[in-house]
């Protein structure tokens, strides 16, 4: 966003030559290049739609986490702290969505939680239940998608983002993890975070990262942002900045506690405090500011364009063209 | 029992307890401590902190540093001493524990090591010869609970429920660093209130009639099950030097009762608890374990007479007959077993005696075969020389016909010229 503002401020003092790839040059200032501004007006008209999915087994903060990550009380748990929910025999799939507005632009967010995941004693196949939803959520938008009548704006209830929370063991990846992740970084974009990154000193912490993100390489998991996808030189060099970083060590706490004169969001425990938002303490400012202030629309975009069309490829290819569809509308496909 | 009588004078029996003691201190004592729980929970470093000794080094690392693809059980034994007094210690691990994707079962091989060790012991017990009886029977078994904040996870609940009634199971908080004071709490009231509800039945603490005693007991039991934060680093923290965990935020301190329950565990499982926890061992989950095997054993009994005594193919289990009887079978089979081996070694014997005949005939064949080679060897040489000599001999004498041809010539050469100087030769 601020991007976008600081465009729109020079716009109006320089004239802008573009070279064509027709290779004429302009004579003047046209205005070609508020269309910046006329997209910034609709999207904040329109609102934007935001899916995340949280992975892992109960107890490692993930409700606490999404809860921090929005500042507002946004997860499964926001109705009541209900510490003593029986743990699921089956793994569950519960949605909420909530609308929240920042700058004068709305945002529907839904978070998708898993529980029950990975709980069981025994864990066969407890990923099958969420492959199936990010598969249903697909099999919806393709749905809307070839209707001849098409709604205006398809509602997205596809998966975005999902982020995986991997137990701060400090030795290596759990073989769920692998087995997880590698099913399922072809469907959607997994971001591993390490979670209750308090239990770690600093030293274990990047010893432990550093053994994951080998790990991660040897099983041939592609976690966002994944290499294949760079765009350019600029991108790619983000990219590889964030890439180094990863997996983040994140703490998430929905408490303020005065520090030095500031009321700060973190965890007081006997021997000091935690603060989330210090880079010194744990990395989720990190994460805050790579999930949603610079990669919110390429998220959103690499779901459409790779994960989205990779989907829709193979369901027409296995079918030899779609079946006609058996909601309540008797239209036929005409693909 | 008797009445109680009142002594007139001063007997000396008050010095029992004295003699005792320092006869265990020349024995020595033993102590097996089984750790139970997931990879990662912190239980070698608990370990090594608990009896400040580096059992797992860089050089040995644990069993968490090395990829199990199955529960494996093992054991590492260590002697300690102190203040004179020595100190056998085993500990058990379990690596591999509720580590896989599946772990049904993964509970299994813990208790057959269990049951293992008590048919150790009551064999042992069985024997004639009872002078050695090495107690190996696992005492105390700790078992760690991640600090999710929740409360049990169904593995947790299944593995109490199981070796309760075999093992003094004492539940511990691991990485308890990671709770906040109230979060410690609700965590610790969550697991009570579960294990209550599921009738685990945990190791108690006994009561006794000494009050100051009683104070204490009652103080751990609120606390449990105990928070522990495990570590061996040393750290200064406002001029001391304590063993603990350095964050950037602080120092989570191992030794300070504010911050972990660490020094409870300690001074209840060493320094007050031990010999309860292996009386109650004794006592109660070992009789548990004999009175159910040997119910089998008289059970059966009665079924084996009717059925003609057949015999048990593995002689380890005492299922068919009683001590007795077994015992004599026992002899028996141990007698045919001595039998047989005697038999084979016999066979093996000969069946050797034989080879090494052999090898000998082969190995004189092969010296006669050399011998021959060697002499017709030595007369093709002979033969050889006898060839060089007569050639030799051939030039000799020509070379002394030559020579004596040349003297004949030179002699006529001689004469010649003597008769030339003698008289003109006309």
């Amino acid at each position: 966003m601020t991007k976008q503002h600081e465009n729109h401020r020079d716009m109006n003092f320089s004239h802008t030559v573009l070279k064509q790839s027709g290779g004429s040059t302009l004579l003047g200032y046209i205005g070609i290049d508020t269309i910046i501004e006329q997209m910034r007006k609709k999207t904040m008209k329109t609102g934007f739609d935001f899916n995340i999915m949280v992975v892992g087994p109960s107890g490692l903060g993930k409700s606490t986490l999404v809860n921090t990550l929005f500042k507002s009380q946004v997860s499964r748990k926001s109705a009541g702290w209900s510490r003593d929910e029986k743990i699921p025999k089956t793994v569950e799939i519960k949605s909420v969505s909530h609308v929240i507005e920042e700058g004068g632009v709305k945002m529907k967010l839904t978070v998708v939680d898993t529980p029950g995941f990975g709980d069981q004693i025994n864990n066969d196949n407890c990923w099958e239940p969420i492959s199936k939803y990010i598969n249903e959520q697909f099999e919806k938008f393709l749905k809307e998608e070839v209707n001849i009548t098409r709604k205006k704006r398809i509602p997205d209830t596809r998966v975005h983002c999902c982020l995986y929370f991997i137990p701060p063991t400090g030795h290596s990846l759990r073989q769920l993890d692998v087995e997880f992740m590698k099913r399922l970084s072809h469907s959607v974009n997994i971001i591993p975070v390490i979670a209750k990154s308090d239990t770690m000193t600093v030293e274990e912490r990047q010893e432990f990262k550093q053994r994951v993100r080998k790990e991660l390489e040897m099983n041939g998991i592609e976690f966002y942002p994944q290499k294949e996808f760079d765009d350019d030189i600029e991108d790619k060099s983000d990219n590889d900045k964030i890439r180094e970083m990863m997996p983040f060590a994140v703490v998430g706490s929905d408490k303020e506690y005065q520090v030095n004169g500031k009321r700060v969001l973190g965890r007081k425990t006997a021997w000091g405090i935690i603060e989330v938002e210090n880079p010194n303490h744990c990395e989720f400012a990190q994460l805050r500011d790579f999930l949603i202030r610079s990669h919110l629309q390429d998220l959103k975009e690499v779901t459409h364009n790779i994960h989205y069309e990779t989907y829709r490829a193979k369901r027409l290819n296995d079918n030899g063209g779609l079946h006609p569809i058996t909601s309540n509308d008797t239209q036929e496909s005409n693909l | 029992m008797g009445q109680q009588k009142n002594l007139d004078g001063y007997v000396g029996f008050a010095s029992l307890p004295n003699q005792v003691y320092r006869k265990s201190v020349k024995r020595g004592f033993e102590f097996t401590l089984m750790v139970v729980g997931e990879s990662g929970l912190g239980k070698s470093t608990l370990i090594n902190s608990l009896f400040l000794t580096d059992l797992y080094s860089t050089e040995y690392p644990g069993p968490s540093h090395r990829i199990k693809k199955t529960v494996q059980v093992e054991q590492s034994k260590v002697l300690i001493k102190e203040g004179g007094v020595q100190l056998l210690l085993t500990i058990v691990d379990t690596p591999g524990f509720g580590d896989a994707v599946d772990n049904s079962n993964c509970w299994q091989p813990i208790i057959d090591h269990i049951d293992s060790k008590f048919e150790d012991y009551l064999n042992s017990e069985s024997r004639v010869n009872r002078r050695q009886m090495p107690d190996s029977r696992i005492h105390c078994c700790l078992y760690f609970i991640a600090p999710s904040g929740h409360g049990l996870k169904p593995l947790d609940i299944e593995f109490m429920k199981r070796l309760h009634e075999k093992v003094n199971v004492i539940p511990l908080i691991a990485k308890a660093d990671t709770l906040t004071p109230e979060e410690c709490q609700q965590f610790k009231k969550q697991i009570m209130r579960e294990i209550q509800e599921h009738k685990i039945k945990i190791y108690e603490f006994p009561e006794t009639d000494d009050e100051e005693e009683n104070r204490l007991v009652k103080k751990i039991k609120d606390k449990l099950p105990l928070a522990v934060v495990g570590s061996n680093t040393i750290i200064e923290v406002n001029g001391k030097r304590v063993r603990g965990r350095q964050y950037p935020w602080g120092v989570a301190e191992v030794e300070n009762s504010d911050h972990c329950d660490f020094t409870i565990l300690r001074d209840m499982l060493i320094r007050t608890h031990m010999q309860d926890l292996k009386d109650v061992t004794n006592n109660v989950h070992y009789e548990n374990y004999r009175s159910r095997k040997l119910a089998a054993v008289t059970y059966n009994g009665v079924d084996n007479n009717k059925a003609k005594g057949q015999l048990s193919t593995n002689m380890d289990t005492v299922d068919g007959m009683s001590p007795l009887a077994q015992m004599e079978e026992e002899r028996r089979e141990h007698v045919a077993k001595m039998k047989k081996m005697e038999m084979e070694m016999e066979q093996v014997f000969e069946m050797k005696v034989k080879e090494k005949v052999q090898k000998l005939k082969d190995s004189e064949a092969e010296l006669q075969r050399r011998h021959e080679q060697m002499k017709k060897n030595l007369e093709a040489q002979h033969k050889e020389l006898e060839e060089k000599r007569r050639v030799f001999e051939d030039e000799r004498s020509n070379w002394e016909l030559q020579q004596r041809l040349e003297q004949q010539k030179m002699e006529a050469s001689r004469t010649l010229e003597k008769n030339k100087k003698k008289g003109k030769i006309f």
